[in-house]
Formats: C-alpha cells, sequence, structure tokens
C-alpha cells in the first residue's frame, strides 16, 4: 500500500512533465523553424541564418498590420477594461436582484462558437449601416475581452475591504480623494493587468476580425493570408517569434500585477478562480 | 465574534431594516453594471435575435425576403452534405472534450495535491502556450504533422517507418489533435479549482476508515470534483463545434466542420438565410448535448457514490 502511495506522486510527475512537453511542443518548433535557412520546416536544419528577421521590416503591409493591430489593442483594452471595471466592481460590491444573470450574460461569449458571435455581430453591423473597419474589429474585441476582463478584476475586487473606504471618508476625504488615494492604489495592479490580458487577446484575435474588418487587415489576418504561400512561411515563423515573445512578456507582467492586486486585498484566487 | 463586528455584515443589517437603504444598493449596482450590460444586449443578444429572424427568411439574389419559411432548416437538416458536417462537427468536439478532461485530470490533481509551494509556478506554465497566437500553434501542428514534417522526418530518422505517412494531416484526427492542445488550458483550470475545494481531512477521513487510495480517490475526490470536471467539458465542447481555423489548415477534406459551411453561407456562397440557420442548427444541437453531457455526469457521480 505504501509503495503504491510512494509510486503515485512519481507517476503523475512524469506525467505532468511529459504533459507540459506535449503543451510546449507546437511553441518550440516556431522559433528553431525561424532561424533554419530553408524555407521547408523539417529536421535537419540547413543552416542558421537571421535574415528572415531581417526582412520583417522590408514589408510594407507587415507594418500596416502591426499598426493596426496596436491600435485596435489599445483601443479594445482599454474599452474592455473600462465596461470590466463597472461590472466587477458592481457585481463584487453590491447585492441585487438579476445579478447573476447578467453576469452569466457578459460572462457567455467565453463559451459560445466564436464563428456565431463573429457572424451575429457582422449581420448586425450590416444591418445598422455601419461600414465594416478597424472600429467594428474594436466593437467585437471589446465583447469577447470583457469576460477575461471580468475575471482578472472580480479576483483584485473581491475581499476588498470597504471599511478602508469608510474610513477615509469618517476622516474627511472627499469622494475623489478615496478613490484616488484610497481604491485606487488597491485595484491599480489588477486593473494594469486586465489592460494587458485584454491587449493580448486583441493582438491574437482572428475570428471576429477576419469577419467585422473591412480593407485593413489586423496582425493574425495579415499571418493568414501569408500562409497560403509555403515560401513565405519563415516570415511567418519569425513574425510568430516575435509575437511569442511579446505576448510572453506581456502576460508575465500581468501575473505578476495580478498576485500582488490579490495580495493587497487578501484574496487567494488564480486568474479563473 | 470579533470578526462579525468587522467588515460589511453589520452594513447589510443595517440595510436590511431600512429598506430605502437597501432599495438605493440595489439601484446603484445595477447602474453601475448597465454600461457593460447594456453593451452585451446590443453585441451578443440583438445580434443573436437577428440570426435568429434571419434563419426564417430567404435569400432572393441580392435583397433578403422577409416571408415566413421553414425551408433553410429543412436543407441543413436534411441536405446530406450539412447533416454529415453537422455530425462531424458534434463527433469531433465530443472526442476533443472527453480527451481533453481525461488528459487533463492527472495534470489538474498532481499540481492541487502534490504541486507544494509550485503551485502557481505550474499553473502559469501550463497557461503560457495558451496565450501565444491560436493561428500559429494550428500551423505549428501543420509543420509537426505535414508529409515532409517534424513526425515523419523524427520516425524516418528513427527508423521506425520507411517513407514519410500522409495519414497524419488532413484529416479529423489532424483536427482532433490541434484541437485537443489547443484547449489545454481550459480545461485544466476548472478541474485544478474543484480539486482546490476538495476537503482534505475527508480523504483522510476515508483513508483512516480503510478505504485504499484508489478506492477513496474514487468515492471521494472524483465525486466531489464533479463540477469542475463537468464545467470542462462544458468550456471545451461548446467552443469546438464552432471551430474554423483547425478544420481550415490541418482538417483537409475530410476534417472540414460546419464552422466552414457557415463562413462559406456568409462568404462566396452568400446565403445569409442559409448560414444563420445553420448557425441556429449547431447552437441548438451543441446546447443538447451539453445538457445530456450534464445528466451523464451526473448520474456516473451518483454512481460513484
Amino acid at each position: 500500500m505504501t509503495a503504491i502511495r510512494r509510486f503515485l506522486p512519481g507517476w503523475l510527475s512524469s506525467y505532468a512533465v511529459l504533459y507540459l512537453l506535449f503543451l510546449y511542443l507546437p511553441v518550440i518548433f516556431l522559433p528553431i523553424f525561424s532561424i533554419n535557412t530553408a524555407a521547408t520546416p523539417k529536421f535537419p536544419l540547413s543552416g542558421v541564418t537571421l535574415h528572415w528577421y531581417e526582412d520583417l521590416p522590408r514589408t510594407p503591409a507587415l507594418i500596416d498590420a502591426t499598426w493596426n493591430s496596436l491600435i485596435v489593442g489599445v483601443s479594445a483594452a482599454i474599452l474592455s477594461t473600462v465596461l470590466g471595471i463597472l461590472a466587477a466592481r458592481s457585481i463584487t460590491r453590491y447585492r441585487y436582484p438579476g445579478r447573476r444573470a447578467i453576469n452569466g450574460l457578459i460572462m457567455a461569449p467565453l463559451v459560445l462558437p466564436e464563428v456565431i458571435v463573429a457572424i451575429s455581430m457582422l449581420l448586425v453591423m450590416l444591418q445598422l449601416g455601419l461600414s465594416l473597419s478597424l472600429f467594428t474589429v474594436v466593437l467585437g474585441h471589446v465583447l469577447v475581452c470583457i469576460p477575461y476582463s471580468m475575471t482578472v478584476l472580480t479576483s483584485g475586487f473581491e475581499g476588498f475591504d470597504r471599511s478602508l473606504e469608510e474610513a477615509s471618508a469618517d476622516l474627511g476625504e472627499s469622494a475623489f480623494g478615496t478613490f484616488r488615494r484610497v481604491t485606487l492604489p488597491m485595484v491599480a495592479p489588477a486593473i494594469i493587468s486586465s489592460l494587458l490580458v485584454c491587449f493580448t487577446i486583441s493582438l491574437d484575435e482572428f475570428i471576429i476580425a477576419f469577419f467585422l474588418t473591412g480593407t485593413e487587415a489586423t496582425l493574425p489576418i495579415y499571418i493568414w493570408g501569408q500562409l497560403r504561400f509555403a515560401a513565405k512561411l519563415p516570415g511567418v515563423l519569425a513574425l510568430g517569434t516575435l509575437l511569442l515573445f511579446a505576448s510572453f512578456l506581456l502576460m508575465t507582467i500581468a501575473e505578476i500585477l495580478r498576485r500582488r492586486a490579490a495580495r493587497r486585498t487578501q484574496n487567494e484566487g488564480g486568474l479563473y478562480a | 465574534m470579533t470578526a462579525a463586528a468587522e467588515g460589511s455584515p453589520p452594513l447589510r443589517m443595517a440595510g436590511s431594516r431600512r429598506s430605502p437603504l437597501l432599495q438605493s444598493e440595489a439601484v446603484q449596482g445595477f447602474a453601475l453594471i448597465s454600461p457593460t450590460f447594456v453593451y452585451a444586449l446590443i453585441l451578443l443578444v440583438l445580434p443573436i435575435l437577428v440570426v435568429i429572424a434571419h434563419s426564417f427568411w430567404t435569400q432572393n439574389y441580392l435583397t433578403i425576403d422577409h416571408t415566413f419559411t421553414l425551408e433553410n432548416y429543412r436543407i441543413a437538416l436534411t441536405e446530406p452534405i450539412y447533416r454529415d458536417l453537422l455530425w462531424r462537427s458534434l463527433y469531433i468536439s465530443l472526442t476533443v472534450s472527453l480527451l481533453t478532461v481525461a488528459l487533463a485530470y492527472p495534470i489538474a490533481y498532481f499540481i492541487s495535491f502534490h504541486g507544494g509551494r509550485h503551485k502557481s509556478l505550474w499553473l502559469f506554465l501550463i497557461t503560457i502556450p495558451f496565450w501565444t497566437s491560436y493561428l500559429l500553434r494550428v500551423m505549428s501542428w501543420k509543420v509537426i504533422l505535414g508529409y515532409n514534417g517534424v513526425l515523419n522526418s523524427g520516425l524516418m530518422g528513427l527508423g521506425i517507418i520507411q517513407e514519410p505517412s500522409d495519414a497524419l494531416l488532413y484529416n479529423s484526427t489532424a483536427v482532433i489533435i490541434t484541437l485537443t492542445h489547443a484547449w489545454a488550458t481550459f480545461a485544466i483550470l476548472p478541474i485544478f479549482v474543484s480539486l482546490e475545494k476538495v476537503d482534505r481531512t475527508l480523504v483522510e477521513a476515508a483513508t483512516d476508515l480503510g478505504d485504499g487510495p484508489l478506492r477513496s480517490f474514487l468515492r471521494v475526490t472524483l465525486p466531489l470534483s464533479a463540477p469542475g470536471v463537468i464545467s470542462a467539458a462544458l468550456i471545451v465542447m461548446i467552443p469546438t463545434v464552432g471551430d474554423y481555423v483547425t478544420p481550415k489548415l490541418v482538417g483537409g477534406k475530410d476534417g472540414v466542420m460546419i464552422a466552414n459551411a457557415i463562413q462559406a453561407q456568409f462568404g462566396k456562397a452568400s446565403n445569409w438565410p442559409l448560414g444563420a440557420a445553420l448557425s441556429v442548427t449547431t447552437m441548438i444541437i451543441v446546447s443538447l448535448m451539453a445538457g445530456a453531457t450534464v445528466l451523464v455526469f451526473r448520474a456516473l457521480q451518483r454512481l460513484a457514490r
């Protein structure tokens, strides 16, 4: 019996390592083949080069797509975080009928097939006479970013001690002063973390952008276009590697900030807890 | 007692004594959430209603005939091509969700019960691949599974196969592998959260009362973590039915799914009402399948006790 008990964690941890390998398998090949001289991704590598990276800044379509993605990402991050703050504050601070139903509706885009969300928004936007542009992409991205923003912010707001705000008000601080000097410093890390998460999602999002954009391409749409040409693959891999490192960096910062926020409000809970 | 005197409970008691205050709390809370709520109404509820409305109309070249008809649903449910696509999408999403949950459970269990001090590091490591571009991850699988791909050249290098196999890519298996990978994180997290909530003293009690590790796992831990397993299964199942990118990139002719047909109706084929009917049918069938999954899991949970 003790043998089984001792054997089990060992067996489990080797499984855990294998599983991590499986998770990282496709991610590892992006950087590896992006420095390969040959255009076909296969082993053994024919030589090491950085020229796929050097070509990237010389591609005007890519520069445009990057700018478009940055504009969309920043706008979507700000808008969804503002809407997320309002909703998360309301959910964690107040009790009222219909609270759970409204929360469920706001979180729904998380579990709906994205294609269906995208085409239904497309139909309404065309019906309302909106012409498709980066603006319509932002509208779509905000809808899918809000649930993520909500999870990050609720974990930051929950356990937020209301008596601190009340103490500040009792001690003569104005409503704005209380917000700026008590509330904001406590929730700021969660807000920044939400901005980063939403920006990263918008940066990577393809389906909604694919349906809702006019003529302007975002980065994933640019990549999608390039995937049709086998010869363009190494360039895409190089771009993908850069995006990978950017996402990794942003998410690491977001996670550190989220933990700090949770610690400040003494709330232990994961990103999805 | 001192704990009860601190924080919000006294405030709520004061609120219930004076109902206008309670009312104003409800009004304030609702006012605060209303911008987000209205946003979701306009960009989620309204669009879905519009799709449902379209599904009862007919495309008349460039205009839409608004007479009520069920013709689109007849086509969606009886035309062999759409019926096959629907079945395949359901089969793929069901397989993917069961596979993902089965593979994710041990890892979630490991982190929750044996993660020790490194719990959050493990969780972070697991979420990282999920944050890399979905498009690029799918393409990477194409690189791995392709005819000249990593797996084929690796197997040939090891002498396991003589010539590259073309059975790895462009079929539903490739779609299943790619999706199982893509949704792993979404399955691990809810299971982990529910395992964290399992009262460890109950497991100890079962062991003390003579249950072996396997028996106490099957009779205590597993049933108590069932809510996480159910939500993991649903979180994977519902969105994968409508996946577009994976079947398009690695599915080939035999891996096409319903989302590709829906997209075609809104793109090249330009038959919005039929596309709308296909979307509504997909949503209804996946909801039924999700409901059935919940019932099956609940029945299993009851059996285990």
